[in-house]
């Protein structure tokens, strides 16, 4: 057990290495480690709020879903209706139309009598003044008997 | 030694050129030393008598220097580590360092109850320093004091010796006993008052009317603390060192299986060391926070 210098020595050495250790060795690694363990608690937390965005997203999407679905069947309702009504115009002005047309062709019908009334009443007094010819053998006065001809047809 | 002595003569013709194995282990357990002989000039002290002549004022070139080298090396290293680490993903030997930091920093947290930021790199720089310093004795006996003998060769030291663990040097433990001593009493009278680390040596265990007798007990608790801290560390490395230093003195060509067993349980002991070291650093320190007792 020889005790020197040696001993003064290494207690020296020992406060240098230990300063040395506190102020340039130790903050780097406590630095990382209070880095990393900060990120692990914000990846944790950005986990955390993920979740429960997901849980809002997932409600939200439900209640559109269910807006969604009442707005459908609205629509849809909707749709029928208008379907009918556009069925029941398009009856109604079928049948509008039906009755147009059918009152123009009765007209038509009634002109057509007419004129053919009106040929008939001409070649009646025709043949009537040709009757009467025969009859009287003898050739009448056209102009003479107008008005009784007129008469005549307009009876018919 | 007698029977040491005897073993010797017996294998003598395996020791290095012709030492008796005692002269072969003398010479291992020497330092080289450089100190102020005793007409009064300073060198380099040639023979262990020679060294043992210089007294207190010389110092042990060969284990403080490996001291030196090796604290500095751990701190270079773990700053050149540390500068370079990232907070992601650590890889390879960030993550070897980064390991050996929580360790130890686990344990100044679970036994250290105070808050004092010098405390973890304290015992950070302790225990790897220690490790460090043991596992230089895993290095076989003959390598480097060969080498620094060839080299001292050319200077005329052809016999020097040279030391290379310096746990194995009570300067070395007791160098850091000493200074941990120091620590404590600075942090005691700096947590409890001159008077409160005064009274816990005077008025304990058995209160003021016993006084004497709690000095008695309380003094050599308290100086046994540094010397029993330097001197187990020394105890264990040197006891260690001297068995393989016997190994290889004694068995010549056999000594490699035996090297082996016996290197294999110091892998055991040199990690121990430097933790119970660390380890009771811790406790003495937290003993030194805790506030004084209740007034007596």
């Amino acid at each position: 057990m020889d005790i020197t210098l040696t001993i003064i020595g290494q207690s020296v050495a020992f406060f240098v290495f230990w300063w040395f250790c506190a102020k340039y060795v130790w903050p780097l690694f406590m630095n990382v480690m209070e880095e990393r363990r900060q990120k692990i608690a914000d990846g944790l937390e950005a986990a955390a709020r993920a979740e429960k965005d997901l849980e809002l997203a997932q409600a939200k999407s439900t209640d559109q879903l269910k807006v969604a679905k009442v707005e459908a069947a609205g629509i849809i309702d909707l749709a029928n209706k208008r379907g009918s009504q556009i069925v029941d115009e398009a009856k109604d002005k079928a049948k509008e139309e039906a009755k147009r047309i059918i009152v123009g062709a009765q007209a038509d019908i009634e002109q057509e009598v007419n004129r053919a009334k009106e040929a008939l009443r001409a070649q009646v007094s025709a043949i009537a003044i040709a009757g009467a010819e025969k009859i009287l053998e003898g050739t009448i006065d056209r102009a003479a008997n107008e008005d009784m001809l007129n008469k005549l047809a307009s009876e018919l | 030694m007698a029977e040491l002595a005897d073993v010797a003569h017996a294998a003598a013709e395996h020791g290095a050129e012709g030492q008796t194995v005692q002269e072969y282990i003398t010479h291992h357990l020497s330092y080289l030393t450089y100190g102020k002989f005793p007409d009064g000039h300073w060198g380099l002290a040639h023979t262990p008598e020679e060294a043992v002549s210089m007294g207190f004022m010389s110092i042990h070139v060969d284990t403080m220097g490996w001291s030196l080298f090796i604290g500095a090396a751990f701190l270079l290293f773990f700053r050149y580590v540390g500068l370079r680490a990232t907070s992601d993903v650590p890889s390879g030997i960030q993550n070897f360092v980064e390991s050996i930091f929580e360790f130890v920093e686990s344990q100044v947290n679970s036994g250290f109850n105070y808050k004092n930021p010098h405390v973890g790199p304290l015992c950070l720089t302790v225990f790897v320093w220690i490790i460090l310093m043991n596992t230089m004795d895993l290095v076989p006996v003959d390598w480097l004091p060969e080498i620094a003998m060839a080299v001292g060769g050319l200077w005329g030291l052809e016999h020097m010796s040279f030391k290379v663990v310096p746990t194995t040097d009570p300067n070395i433990t007791m160098g850091m006993s000493i200074s941990v001593f120091f620590l404590i009493l600075y942090y005691s009278v700096k947590n409890k008052g001159l008077g409160g680390f005064l009274s816990e040596l005077a008025f304990h265990p058995f209160g003021k009317w016993m006084l004497p007798f709690n000095l008695i007990i309380e003094i050599p608790t308290l100086f046994a603390k540094p010397v029993s801290l330097g001197l187990r560390l020394f105890g264990n490395m040197y006891a260690g060192e001297l068995l393989f230093l016997l190994i290889s003195g004694l068995l010549g060509a056999y000594q490699l299986p035996a090297h082996f067993v016996w290197a294999v349980f110091h892998l055991l002991v040199v990690p121990l060391q430097a933790f119970v070291f660390m380890m009771l650093t811790i406790v003495y320190l937290n003993a030194a926070h805790e506030p004084a007792h209740g007034d007596h």
